[in-house]
């Protein structure tokens, strides 16, 4: 009998002591460094005028709120603009520059530019380190006054070469949305 | 159990003096046959000796004994056999009395060190359950515990690939189901979806399955049932003994070794050590390999302690690893993704066979350590004390940006420590009383450092729990169990909250005085829950005088909700979906019934056992809405509770068509629906209907050929799919995430050959072949369905050598 109570008593013990081990710290916080919240195109036409730019920002991330979309002013008809796209983590103060990774593993990503409507093309004006498409600096072209969509993309490990399409390129999507522009 | 004969006899006669009754009354016979206990074949040749009369009887050719002129009282049967373990039990004669003994033939230790007593004892006495005994585990040697399981009746898994396998018992899964590795309750983070048991099927020597709660000595919220993995008994004698199985597997081009040793001594001592080593590299489909799907695992044990009749201890250690690759195809970023996933019928990215083991993956290291103790006390009982501890580590590692590939996008550390103690009063003859005691501190932390935010957050759990189950022998053929449990749990969380969430959830309202402290666009939330659960079990047992075995039970269970579906709160990139746990869900509530009708004629036998399982507070995660994100939209999967109804029945029969001809027929159904709703409960498994034929010869070596056949059926209650906006399309389109795949026909392959060296070396080959036909199949509740094929073809080539 003694040696059982003595077990009891030890094993009794030892869960008292594990459970006054009640350190209350308070867990850190986690900063997302990855999250994109802001994809920002900014559209210089060529010869001058005015720039456009081209925004969705989502400041909660996964959480419930929309993103909020924002375009600038209406695209001029039959103009070349220079584009450029960035990637942000707003989360962050300052904001984290995207982009920048996406530069460094430019062989995993490409950003897909699917135009309809009065936005006549888009090319691409970079290559990744294999000389595939990578879409952070492109041209585009509209045509006459009218309506256009403008799909916008970036997806991580895309099948590359591809052909331009986001069936055949598959990967992961890090970034979508779809601005209805007008052209006038 | 291990002991000395003489113990036996003492305790034998002490409890059960026999009465003798009126002295005319002395021209009674007692009759019977000796059957083994897994084949239900008669023995021949066993012993059955009367303890108070000394009187003796040999088993014929049909496993019959027979004693004549017994005056009516009760007597102690002693019944052994040269194979098999030595039981003892006690029967009443009052007229002409037939008494069925079932004998564990436990061959695999017996062959080689002439063990004494084996017996697998059912945990419960009504309850459905089922056991699988060592040679079935050692076919899965290479495999795992989940599909090994899938060998019984009612007991169905839920996949992530071939490497995840999460055991379900009678359609439930996850945290319904309890896992008890030696008596030890695994906590191994069984809420996640894809989080396997922790436990390896080479460390265990029986595993029984037990299809409900009412085995309340193990927990009172298994409200699907509970699987209980055992050690095989050391015999009490000096002997060294060990084994070394050797499995080569074709599909994954790998495979595994195990190997054991045990010492054990006449004085009760023993130790026993035993490790495994597998590798496998990528799995292939019909037609493709499935990339990213190799398994690495390491697994070792050591046991050591002293067992006494009157006294004993063990201590037992364990440590188990894994690294598991998950099927690169199925980790998405979008609901475009997965559309394009389940439109295009084979996986978007398809590579040459590797051994890496690249991300998206998973890494979980459990170490479990254990202490027991046990006395048994002179006409009172046995009392057990358990200390154990349980350390598990999950690391999950996604396709990430930047330099991030090595850091964990999950890492999760689970301590747990777990003080129970129980006392048996076992010196009625025809009353058992158990009771227990158990008090548990869990303590989980979720590392920071890998900039993502926590999917589970840092809690302290305490549990604790009491049980009382009494069992009462009324006749020799009318058993009658009860029990009751209280458990109480209380759950202290530190949760980071977007504000936005805490909003859009509505705790604002309901919990704004659990903030600790405002962080602008996070807050930390300390929610501290509790919950109060009782279970109840009632049943019997009847055996009728032609040998018809009637079971009825009832259990009530409780469970409380776990981490996941109170605290779930982000995006799963393999389901493309949202996932929200709600802080408000309460406990869930099971009324099971289960009945077993039993009979085994003299070359055939039958067993049908139906079940109902109502469900009031029944949590599920299912899809309510959609959400926007940069990524595009996703659905979003809430967790709610509602009231179901889960309706099944298990059919098995066998038949000995000759001395060498065996066919065995097994068939499950399970029915699962949402009563508020009325809508099909999701993840139910599809009908199951198996067939096997097997040829034996035992003098060729022991050869045993078998060929099975499997068909499941197409499972046609789901939930209906979902609408969502896909951002490609423009417009809202259906994503058919609930379609199940079709029916399909699976055949299987076995066979296997024994050559002795010496009275002590043995050596076992097996060749088995899954999938024979190659057949292209999905199945419905493998999560990887929506991206590849199941698997092809594989081969498994076995050695075991018993040294």
């Amino acid at each position: 009998m003694k040696t059982i109570k003595s077990i009891l008593l030890l094993a009794f013990i030892g869960l008292s002591f594990v459970a006054c081990s009640d350190d209350d710290n308070a867990p850190a916080p986690v900063n997302e460094e990855e999250t994109i919240t802001t994809m920002r195109i900014t559209l210089v036409p060529e010869g001058g005028g005015t720039n456009i730019t081209i925004q969705t920002q989502d400041l909660d991330g996964d959480g419930p709120n929309t993103p909020v979309r924002d375009i600038s002013g209406n695209l001029t008809a039959n103009t070349t603009y220079t584009g450029s796209i960035v990637f942000l983590n707003e989360t962050e103060s300052p904001a984290e520059d995207i982009t920048e990774e996406v530069e460094e593993e430019d062989d995993e990503h490409q950003v897909f530019y699917i135009p309809s409507g009065s936005i006549s093309s888009i090319t691409y004006n970079d290559q990744d380190g294999n000389g595939n498409p990578l879409g952070l600096a492109f041209t585009l072209e509209t045509g006459a006054a009218g309506n256009a969509t403008l799909e916008v993309s970036l997806v991580h490990e895309p099948k590359k070469p591809n052909d331009g399409t986001l069936t055949d390129a598959g990967g992961e999507t890090d970034f979508t949305d779809t601005y209805a522009i007008t052209v006038e | 159990m291990v002991f000395s004969n003489k113990a036996v006899i003492i305790i034998a006669f002490i409890s059960f003096f026999p009465i003798f009754g009126n002295s005319q009354q002395c021209e009674y016979t007692l009759s019977g046959q000796v059957m083994d206990y897994h084949q239900k074949t008669p023995l021949e040749g066993a012993t059955v000796l009367i303890l108070e009369t000394k009187m003796e009887s040999i088993t014929t050719v049909n496993g019959v004994y027979t004693f004549s002129n017994l005056c009516s009282g009760t007597y102690t049967l002693e019944v052994s056999h040269p194979e098999c373990s030595t039981i003892m039990m006690n029967v009443r004669v009052d007229g002409d009395t037939e008494i069925e003994v079932k004998l564990e033939h436990h061959l695999e230790e017996l062959d080689e060190v002439k063990v004494v007593g084996n017996i697998i004892r059912d945990k419960t006495n009504s309850a459905q359950e089922e056991t699988l005994n060592l040679n079935t585990l050692e076919n899965y040697s290479a495999g795992n515990l989940g599909d090994a399981l899938k060998e019984l009746g009612g007991v169905s898994s839920l996949n992530t690939g071939a490497n995840i396998v999460k055991p379900a018992i009678h359609g439930l899964n996850g945290s319904r189901v309890l896992v008890l590795n030696d008596g030890v309750r695994m906590q191994d983070m069984e809420w996640g979806a894809e989080h396997a048991p922790t436990l390896d099927i080479n460390s265990a020597g029986s595993v029984s399955v037990i299809k409900g709660a009412s085995a309340l000595q193990y927990g009172g919220d298994a409200i699907g049932g509970v699987i209980v993995a055992e050690q095989a008994r050391i015999p009490r004698r000096d002997s060294i003994y060990g084994k070394t199985i050797l499995s080569g597997v074709s599909n994954g081009r790998g495979g595994n070794i195990v190997t054991e040793l045990t010492k054990s001594y006449e004085s009760g001592w023993f130790i026993k050590g035993q490790g495994s080593y597998k590798r496998l590299g990528d799995h292939e489909a019909p037609d493709y390999v499935l990339s990213n799907t190799g398994v690495q695992e390491i697994a070792a044990s050591l046991q050591l302690g002293k067992h006494h009749f009157t006294w004993g201890w063990d201590a037992r250690y364990s440590y188990f690893n894994t690294e598991i690759a998950i099927l690169r195809a199925s980790h998405i970023g979008n609901v475009d993704d997965l559309i394009r996933s389940i439109n295009s019928g084979e996986p978007s990215i398809i590579r040459p066979f590797t051994y890496d083991l690249q991300n998206p993956r998973q890494e979980v290291t459990h170490h479990l350590g254990k202490l027991k103790f046990y006395k048994r006390f002179e006409g009172l009982g046995k009392l057990n004390v358990q200390y154990d501890f349980q350390s598990n580590r999950r690391f999950e590692y996604d396709i990430r940006r930047g330099e991030r590939d090595n850091i964990p996008s999950i890492d999760l550390e689970l301590t747990t420590h777990t003080v129970s103690t129980d006392f048996k009063w076992d010196t009625k003859d025809d009353i058992n009383i158990l009771v227990g005691l158990m008090g548990r501190y869990q303590d989980n932390f979720a590392n920071p450092d890998t900039g993502v935010r926590r999917l589970i957050p840092d809690y302290e759990k305490i549990d604790f729990g009491s049980f009382l189950i009494g069992e009462y022998r009324v006749t020799n053929q009318l058993l009658l169990d009860a029990g009751i449990r209280y458990d109480y749990n209380k759950i202290d969380a530190q949760k980071f909250y977007r504000t936005s969430r805490w909003e859009e959830r509505g705790y604002d309202n309901d919990f704004q005085d659990l903030i600790v402290e405002d962080l602008d666009t996070q807050l930390l939330v300390n929610p501290v829950l509790d919950y109060h659960n009782f279970s109840a079990t009632v049943g019997g047992k009847y055996i009728t005088t032609n040998g018809l075995q009637l079971k009825l039970n009832y259990a009530l269970a409780q469970r409380a909700p776990n981490p996941s579906e109170l605290f779930s709160d982000g995006l799963h990139h393999s389901a493309a979906r949202i996932e929200l746990g709600d802080l408000r869900i309460e406990n869930e509530t099971s009324h099971k019934i289960t009945t077993t009708l039993e009979k085994d004629f003299s070359t055939w036998g039958i067993l049908l056992e139906p079940y109902a399982n109502w469900v009031q507070n029944f949590i599920v995660l299912e899809p309510t809405g959609v959400e926007f994100t940069v990524r595009g939209s996703f659905p979003v999967w809430e967790y709610r509770q509602t009231n179901a109804r889960l309706l099944g029945v298990d059919f098995s029969a066998y038949s000995n068509w000759t001395d060498h001809w065996i066919t065995e027929h097994k068939f499950s159904l399970v029915k699962g629906q949402d009563t508020d709703t009325d809508i099909a409960l999701i993840n139910i498994p599809a009908a199951n209907w198996r067939n096997s034929v097997t040829f034996s010869k035992p003098e060729w070596n022991g050869f045993e050929a078998s060929l099975e056949s499997q068909y499941v059926f197409r499972q046609n209650e789901t939930p209906d799919n979902i609408m969502v906006f896909s951002p490609q399309q423009q417009e809202d389109v259906v994503l058919e995430i609930n379609t199940a795949p079709d029916a399909y026909h699976l055949l299987g392959f076995r066979s296997k050959m024994e050559f002795p060296f010496s009275n002590k070396t043995k050596l076992t080959t097996t060749l088995a072949v899954s999938n024979l036909l190659n057949t292209n199949y999905r199945d419905y509740l493998n999560r990887q369905r929506f991206f590849a094929d199941d698997l092809g073809r594989n081969f498994t080539l076995q050695l075991k050598l018993n040294y």
